[in-house]
């Protein structure tokens, strides 16, 4: 009958949803379009580019010891690791070797950098599944958190507290006492949010067999941390090409096999529970030493040396008015993030400037598989998806 | 004061204008516009240890056409000005506008050919506030200053101005 | 597999003029490769069962000018079975449209999709057969190439303005 055939011809126009940039659950401004067939999502096309701010063609403007506070702006919800990341990479360009102590504080910050990012996602993963709760509990945790970092370097968020070759200063008295009393309470916190969540029905059914993300396409799609773990396969940096000292670090890989929204909420809470553990062990065997390693023409030397001898003075003036002279070469380092592969590339011509930094940026590759995972879902679960992939927009457009 | 004390003190007396520009301030409802790091200071005043909801500010409306007080809270990339200027024109008067770190006010560190050099090139900012990120306390600072901005506003026109519509 | 070991597999399976040169720099070794190899090097480093690079963590570009070739650009491997890396680089000279083209290695790793076209965008380089070429991060209106070392920081009032507020440039009136 043709009125049958035009009936069926109006149902298959999809509809052209778009969502973003400005949306309270898409973690800063992101767009997607999406193509509905009712309530079937059939097509998932992001648009990014709302934060770009041109952050590799910056740091081609800047001194080496220029570009720590620009990259810990990068991923503003872990933004010690980042720094760890861009250090490493010129520690090993430049061939300096970091002392014991530094390395197990470097430790300490990233690991605190890693629960401080799991603890806002699971705040605002809860906010986007519907519960309001978590979100004001996980913050105060943060502000616990804030104030250890406010100890070391002064800034809440990025405390910018470390250096090519080190730290900058030694830690305040009262900051171990403070870091164990942390570590003593944090578990029984990670409890509380697990009572809140983790054997919720609402929750569970949200979130099991949502987005699925098969392990060869995770491969496949470059997908790295929690995105990966969560489909079976145990990559974790920390462990396959272990770095500043985190070999000596008695902790498991959390890695589940559900391949789900939930497999990933259950891998990020035991990572908050291993870091805890990795934290205890650092803080309990921080070895003493010097908190910088001296290599003059790279390396800032020590505060007091600069107020009291000359040699020291001449260096540090050479440091800051002419840059670091360099090695011709290039180097890839690689960290472990809360997102997963956190990279920084960095071709160096000799001079005191990056020639080029590229900095691969974990949360920018697990989106590419969003359209994977939320094609053939609603339009609901588009929003769960998109937050437990734990995408941080400054990292996604650089 | 005459009357006041007459009555035991259980009615403040004022004129009209001081009394909207009171209720105006005591519950301003943000537009969560967070774009980047500043955000997350702004998440960070809006929960229990800075609790914004002591001034009445705690609903951070996701909407623009059911909020006052615009907060810009981070970089505007220039790719990012149409729809920053579509949601301020979305806004229903009276609407305030908060410029909070130095990537909003000036364009901060970034300054390169993808960032707004400070995003008054296309909003009228009424308060700055500058830091990288600013803490909350500084945050609060400026509400402050914009609470102080709005008790000085002038909110109602003069009556004598209304034209009289004469009877027909 | 240290990454000398790799490296001669390479020129085994290849022959020496594939290896255009091979810079050792710490424990990193780079290989370059000329850009019409591109893809066969890259298949053959992806389903080797002694190498097996299935995880591409990015691709990336240098701009050289003033040298020649201009551009290069760098594909950084990773073994999940073997846990070694590698570096594989190809030289893109610029042709006469302004632009420098080499194949994409998307069927090889699906990943490679917004990578390449990020650096596309960005150096003005065209990858060939890629699935969807279109702009990622930069607006649209815009044309230029802004990580090539001929373009100014700050870009310029013409190339990269503000974009306008309205889509309809005759409804941009000053409203305050």
């Amino acid at each position: 009958m043709p009125e049958a055939a035009t009936r069926i011809d109006r149902r298959s126009e999809t509809l052209e949803l778009n969502i973003g940039p400005h949306h309270p659950s898409t973690h800063g401004v992101f767009r997607a379009v999406v193509e509905l067939d009712g309530e079937i999502i059939t097509k998932v096309t992001p648009y990014l580019g709302y934060l770009h701010r041109g952050y590799e063609k910056t740091c081609e403007n800047k001194t080496y010891h220029n570009v720590i506070p620009l990259a810990e702006r990068c991923d503003y919800m872990a933004a010690s690791g980042n720094s760890l990341t861009y250090c490493m990479a010129m520690e090993k360009l430049l061939d300096i070797e970091v002392p014991e102590r530094a390395q197990a504080i470097r430790v300490i910050m990233a690991e605190l950098s890693r629960i401080f990012s799991h603890l806002f996602w699971l705040g605002t993963h809860g906010h986007d599944v519907g519960a309001i709760t978590p979100v004001i509990y996980c913050l105060r945790e943060r502000e616990d958190i804030m104030n250890l970092f406010e100890l070391t370097a002064g800034g809440r968020l990025m405390p910018n507290y470390l250096r090519i070759g080190g730290l900058i200063r030694d830690l305040e008295d009262g900051f171990v006492e403070r870091v164990r009393a942390f570590t003593n309470i944090f578990d029984s916190r990670v409890d509380d949010y697990e009572t809140l969540l983790t054997k919720n029905p609402i929750y569970v059914d949200r979130t099991k067999g949502v987005g699925v993300l098969k392990p060869e396409d995770a491969v496949a799609l470059g997908a790295s941390g929690p995105m990966i773990r969560a489909t079976g396969i145990p990559l974790d940096l920390r462990k396959t090409q272990p770095y500043s000292g985190y070999e000596q670090y008695d902790f498991d890989v959390a890695v589940e096999t559900g391949c789900d929204s939930y497999a990933r909420y259950l891998v990020r809470i035991k990572e908050m529970r291993e870091s805890n553990r990795i934290i205890r062990q650092a803080i309990d065997r921080l070895p003493g030493g010097p908190i910088r390693a001296t290599k003059p023409g790279a390396v800032f030397p020590p505060q007091e040396d600069i107020y009291t001898r000359m040699e020291s003075l001449i260096h540090h003036f050479m440091l800051v008015v002419e840059g670091i002279k360099g090695p011709v070469g290039e180097v890839y380092q690689a960290t472990e993030s809360p997102r997963g592969e956190l990279g920084c590339y960095i071709v160096s011509d000799g001079g005191p400037k990056p020639y080029r930094l590229k900095w691969r940026g974990p949360a920018f590759v697990n989106l590419e598989s969003l359209a994977v995972m939320s094609e053939g879902s609603f339009l609901a679960d588009f929003i769960v998806i998109l937050s437990s992939v734990d995408i941080v927009l400054a990292e996604v457009d650089r | 004061m005459g009357i006041e004390r007459h009555l035991n003190d259980t009615v403040h007396v004022t004129n009209l204008e001081w009394f909207v520009n009171w209720a105006r301030k005591s519950s301003m409802w943000p537009l969560g516009f967070g774009l980047a790091c500043c955000a997350l200071e702004m998440i960070a005043t809006a929960v229990s240890r800075y609790d914004i909801s002591r001034f009445g500010m705690e609903v951070f409306r996701p909407s623009p056409r059911q909020a006052d007080l615009m907060i810009v809270a981070g970089t505007a990339s220039k790719k990012m000005i149409p729809a920053i200027r579509r949601i301020y024109e979305q806004m229903a008067e009276p609407r305030w506008v908060i410029a909070m770190g130095a990537c909003a006010c000036t364009g901060g560190i970034y300054k390169n050919y993808a960032v707004v050099q400070g995003i008054d090139r296309h909003l009228p900012v009424d308060v700055y506030i500058p830091g990288c990120p600013p803490r909350p306390e500084a945050l609060l600072d400026g509400i402050f200053q914009l609470h102080a901005k709005v008790m000085k506003e002038q909110s109602i026109k003069d009556p004598r101005s209304f034209p009289l519509k004469a009877a027909t | 597999m240290d990454q000398e070991t790799i490296k001669e597999k390479l020129v085994s399976k290849f022959g020496d003029e594939v290896v255009q040169s091979a810079v050792a720099f710490r424990d990193q070794v780079a290989v370059t490769v000329p850009k019409d190899r591109i893809l066969d090097v890259c298949r053959f480093l992806k389903e080797d069962p002694e190498l097996l690079f299935d995880f591409l963590s990015f691709v990336g570009g240098v701009d050289w000018y003033p040298k020649e070739p201009r551009f290069e650009v760098v594909y950084q491997l990773y073994s999940l079975k073997h846990t070694h890396r590698f570096r594989i680089k190809a030289n893109v000279e610029m042709a006469e449209d302004g632009l420098g083209h080499i194949d994409s290695v998307v069927p090889i790793w699906p990943t490679a999709n917004w990578h390449e076209r990020e650096t596309s965008e960005m150096f003005g380089i065209t990858f060939l057969n890629h699935p969807d070429p279109r702009k990622l991060l930069l607006p649209d209106p815009w044309n230029v190439y802004p990580l090539r070392k001929d373009f100014p920081l700050e870009g310029t009032e013409e190339d990269t303005p503000d974009l306008p507020r309205t889509a309809h440039a005759a409804l941009d009136q000053p409203s305050e």
